[in-house]
């Protein structure tokens, strides 16, 4: 039944060869671990997308109940966490898989460095994935207003007060993040806007050009 | 593949007619022990991933994630405190050389020195070699990098004062009346400029929640004022409401 279904819309799209191209590809012998225990550092990069996939998952029902007004914000966060059923999970994995993401990232940063992967012709895929990094640090920094709790809203304060210093830029940066002179509502409903709507997005395009680029090139060989 | 003339398509499409059997491909000819990535390896990810996501799980449910009382920006006394993984840029502010006259070296020159490096690698660092010590100043520089921010953290966390930290954000429980007429009162005193909306004090005023005084001691402080915050005569009203007031207050404690 599958089978029939599967070749009726193969007869019409052809799409063997596009899901071919996705799947269909050799993992050499030096990253599988099964073979040798120390490519396990290999692994990083694969960890930093499955978290990224919890992230978006577990961002898209925590808006769900998430008001982003100052009047609502804290008192919606308060009532995700204590009243609804699993709330504290959903919130627990999209607050410690937003520290996780960035050590796995990290780590993965660190192999491709050590290895000199990021050499000719890779240049470009290395930039690629340090933008991801910014990123995702501004989605780190964005994220941690919106619970509108004490810690958030002085963090924030004290993050925009440090861009303020850079000459130029920061004053449109404050202007961009902040919607006016304080950190108020209008910088609640911005950070969100960021939080879920820009960076994301930004992600989404870098990280699909991340796998592009490594499906075109292949990985890097044995050192 | 048929290619040229003579090709057929699916009705007036572009999807050729001639069908492509669905065979994976062969990598007996490529190098080493290759195997496929879909289904062999991604079922080994797979299990990987599960066993990832059972720790991951436990972290989530041991530890539950922190929430602190609702933003309050008139509390001037509170101390801020960034997300871990931004700490060693702002402990790099703590630092005379990097703050204050000096301070656009540690928010624009060390922090763009060191992130453009990171962004160019590819290009400073050109050679041929990928062994670290074959290329020993691009492995000399990212250990220098990865031994600062690891010190700059480390510094961060040691100087923070924790044990603040823990009780400044606290979410204080308390559910009052607040139809009843002491806090009616308490509200159109002066007393709900210091002590705030929820009597849980503010920038110039203790919390009123669980004083454990009596409601006498609370009005001898509200005619007499207690030093050094709170002024003498700050009750103005009958002997009637203060009364009300006091008896308000002492009956408040925390849940």
């Amino acid at each position: 039944m599958l089978q029939k279904i599967y070749d009726w819309v193969d007869e019409r799209l052809d799409i063997t060869p596009l899901w071919r191209d996705v799947a269909d590809h050799e993992v050499p012998e030096h990253v599988n671990p099964a073979h040798h225990f120390s490519a396990f550092v290999y692994c990083f990069g694969g960890l930093t997308f499955f978290i990224t996939v919890i992230q978006i998952l577990s961002g898209m029902f925590l808006t769900m109940y998430y008001v982003p007004d100052i009047v609502n914000a804290w008192e919606s966060v308060y009532y995700l966490q204590n009243e609804v059923a699993f709330g504290v999970i959903v919130r627990g994995m999209h607050h410690w898989g937003a520290s996780l993401v960035i050590v796995m990232m990290f780590l993965h940063t660190l192999r491709v460095f050590f290895q000199g992967a990021y050499k000719k012709p890779r240049e470009l895929n290395w930039v690629v994935g340090v933008l991801i990094f910014f990123v995702m640090l501004g989605l780190g920094f964005t994220g941690y207003l919106l619970p509108w709790d004490m810690k958030a809203l002085f963090a924030t304060k004290v993050g925009i007060e440090i861009a303020m210093t850079i000459p130029v830029v920061g004053p449109i940066a404050k202007t961009f993040l902040a919607g006016g002179e304080i950190i108020g509502a209008q910088t609640l409903t911005r950070f969100f806007a960021i939080h879920v709507f820009f960076l994301p997005a930004a992600l989404l395009g870098l990280m699909g050009a991340h796998f592009l680029m490594i499906r075109k090139q292949g990985i890097s060989g044995p050192l | 593949m048929h290619r040229g003339k003579g090709m057929k398509f699916v009705g007036d499409s572009r999807v050729p007619a001639e069908r492509n059997p669905n065979i994976p491909k062969d990598y007996s000819e490529f190098p080493g022990k290759t195997e496929a990535f879909w289904p062999n390896f991604l079922l080994k990810e797979w299990m990987v991933g599960a066993v990832f996501l059972i720790g991951y799980l436990i972290l989530t449910i041991v530890h539950e994630s922190p929430l602190e009382k609702k933003a309050d920006p008139t509390d001037a006394g509170y101390i801020p405190l960034p997300d871990w993984y931004f700490l060693f840029l702002y402990q790099l502010l703590k630092y005379k050389y990097a703050a204050g006259d000096y301070v656009l070296i540690g928010t624009v020159i060390i922090p763009g020195l060191a992130f453009g490096a990171l962004m160019l690698a590819p290009f400073l660092d050109k050679g041929l070699e990928r062994r670290p010590s074959k290329r020993p100043i691009a492995t000399g520089l990212m250990l220098l990098g990865l031994i600062s921010v690891t010190y700059l953290t480390w510094e961060s966390v040691v100087t923070h004062d924790w044990e603040k930290a823990k009780t400044q954000g606290k979410i204080v429980d308390v559910s009052f009346d607040e139809n009843d007429p002491g806090y009616k009162i308490y509200q159109k005193q002066s007393c709900v400029g210091c002590h705030g909306n929820t009597l849980t004090g503010g920038a110039s005023g203790p919390s009123l929640i669980g004083t454990g005084l009596k409601p006498e001691e609370i009005m001898k402080i509200a005619k007499e004022g207690k030093p050094p915050g709170m002024p003498p005569n700050a009750f103005k009203g009958s002997d009637d409401e203060l009364k009300q007031l006091a008896e308000f207050i002492s009956k408040l404690e925390q849940k």
